[in-house]
């Protein structure tokens, strides 16, 4: 029976990608997906290219393919990966010059058709309507500010990229797991013009896989939320998921032999439900998913066989995502040791807030956070242990080097709409306070929002 | 008695936009009955007063001994605007172990020794 294996790339921008060369050399791959978008990477990538016109793509992906393409060439291993983010021709083109001056020849295809920044107003002149996903606001109320606008598309136009006999294909904003489902649907000939609950259910199995492996080493033990993490095997070396699927779309999840990390009924469900809102109803371009029938099985030696997905007819319409400029961000962070680490920190916020009003520095959020205390947990850290600041425990009491007991108060404030010398002077007074103290570190920056 | 929920469960959180998701998987079904029972969508909104603003919804996937809670409005705006040093409530997650359950006296503790 004809088996496709998968294994997955990168799961988010700067991710690591060693880890990737085990699956091509032990774990015999036939396909690389990589995923480097997430939304607010789109953001990031915009001010690269407000920066420069030819930027604005996941620059990683050069190093990443400088390393790996002659062990992926020996093998035989295609790429496919969503790197071209808001430029996929940019990188298309430093690609190419990579590969030229290393002498090395690939076919490379570019998808395009994601950018829909100039086709809104005429959509939404059709009667289209668009606004937030969220909040309902409509488009006009940030079209001014827009910077881009993409849409998710599916796996056709990667499919038809395999087809045309790509060996990397690069594309731009495409739902994360269509990279995965494309070549399924090249190898096995499934449609994705499905109309039978089969056709259906195979594109939602195909969807699964993708949704499995999209996260990378996330989904192999690496992001694994719960006390169990700690004993997962050798995270250093972590095996990146591997996909071994039939034409049916029945699926084992695996990993390279030898590597670290772990395969598991509680890392994959872990992944699975990851991101997802109802479960009975994920919805991708190219196939409607309930996960209400999928049957996960554990057989040991890192191996999860994934079975039972339904699909239901694709959605009419994409999702689009959308960033929009607004307004500066300035943050400071300032540390204090032992005695009264907190108090002084406390204190603290309360002079730069005190300069701020003062100085007439008008800012439309600000945000104090003591690191150590509630900087992650907010309201629901424990104010009992709010003297013990950064402090280790061990048997019982709290110990340390007096200097360990640091309280650490970060201030963050916004400023709107987009005003580039307003920010930054709040931006430069938050700085000082920060370096006055301990010089710790401070930045500045311009934030882009999200509609979608 | 009482538990923490990190005791006898794992969790993950991911985001989209200012929505964030919550998956809380039970290690055997004796314990997917009294998460299901116990955890629900008004505690778990209640609980995370302050931090998420808006509703809450609970799907429950007995085929994966999981819950999975959205809470609206609950990231400050999302990623790309949030203030918060955990931008994506990556870290919600935990916060959502840390509540406390009463519990039948004989379930399963996986992790009675830690912590």
């Amino acid at each position: 029976m004809k088996t496709v294996r998968i294994g997955a790339g990168l799961g988010f921008y700067g991710d690591a990608w060693a880890p990737i060369a085990a699956s091509i050399e032990r774990g015999g791959v036939q396909y690389i997906a990589s995923d480097h978008l997430a939304e607010l990477t789109l953001a990031i990538l915009q001010k690269d290219r407000a920066r420069e016109p030819h930027a604005g793509y996941a620059k990683d992906a050069l190093p990443m393919l400088a390393q790996l393409w002659p062990l992926a060439a020996r093998h035989g291993v295609k790429f496919i990966l969503n790197a071209g983010g808001l430029n996929p021709r940019g990188a298309r083109d430093a690609l190419a010059e990579l590969f030229r001056k290393k002498g090395w020849s690939a076919r490379i295809a570019v998808v395009t058709g994601d950018d829909v920044l100039d086709r809104l107003d005429d959509w939404n002149a059709a009667g289209e309507g668009l606004a937030h996903r969220e909040s309902g606001a409509s488009l006009a109320s940030v079209r001014e500010r827009m910077v881009f606008a993409n849409a998710y598309l599916g796996a056709a136009p990667i499919v038809r990229a395999l087809e045309q006999g790509a060996d990397i294909v690069l594309t731009g904003r495409v739902a994360d797991a269509a990279l995965f489902l494309a070549p399924l649907v090249h190898e096995f000939g499934w449609t994705l013009d499905a109309q039978t609950p089969e056709q259906w259910n195979r594109l939602a199995q195909g969807l699964t896989v993708g949704h499995l492996l999209e996260c990378s080493g996330q989904g192999s033990g690496g992001n694994f939320g719960g006390l169990d993490w700690i004993d997962i095997p050798d995270l250093g070396h972590i095996g990146y998921p591997i996909a071994e699927v039939i034409e049916t779309g029945d699926a084992i999840i695996t990993k390279a032999p030898d590597t670290g990390g772990r395969i598991s009924f509680d890392t994959v469900r872990q992944q699975l439900l990851y991101e997802v809102h109802d479960p009975r109803n994920y919805i991708s371009p190219d196939v409607v998913l309930d996960m209400g029938s999928l049957q996960l099985d554990d057989l040991g030696s890192d191996r999860v066989r994934v079975t039972g997905a339904l699909g239901k007819p694709r959605p009419r319409q994409l999702k689009i995502v959308g960033g929009y400029q607004d307004g500066w961000m300035g943050q400071a962070t300032i540390g204090y040791s032992w005695p009264q680490a907190y108090a002084k920190a406390e204190r603290t916020a309360q002079i730069v807030q005190q300069q701020m009003r003062e100085q007439r520095m008008a800012f439309d959020d600000l945000r104090i956070e003591y690191l150590g205390y509630d900087s992650i947990l907010g309201p629901l850290a424990d104010p009992a242990q709010r003297d013990n600041l950064n402090a280790r425990q061990a048997r019982g009491r709290w110990f340390g080097p007096p200097v360990s007991m640091a309280g650490i108060v970060r201030a963050t404030v916004r400023r709107r709409p987009f005003r580039h010398a307003a920010g930054d002077r709040i931006a430069r007074h938050l700085a000082h306070a920060g370096c006055a103290r301990t010089g710790r570190r401070w930045r500045a920056g311009r934030r882009d929002g999200g509609v979608k | 008695m009482k538990t923490q929920l990190v005791r006898i469960a794992h969790a993950r959180g991911g985001d989209k936009g200012d929505t964030a998701d919550l998956s809380l998987f039970a290690y055997d079904a004796e314990t997917y009955a009294v998460l299901k029972q116990a955890v629900t969508a008004a505690r778990v909104a209640a609980h995370f007063q302050g931090i998420a603003s808006g509703s809450a919804e609970r799907y429950e996937m007995d085929n994966l001994l999981a819950l999975k809670f959205v809470l609206h409005q609950a990231l400050d705006g999302g990623a790309a605007r949030s203030l918060r040093s955990d931008g994506l409530g990556k870290s919600l997650a935990a916060g959502l172990l840390r509540m406390e359950i009463e519990v039948p006296d004989d379930l399963p503790i996986r992790h009675a020794e830690i912590l």
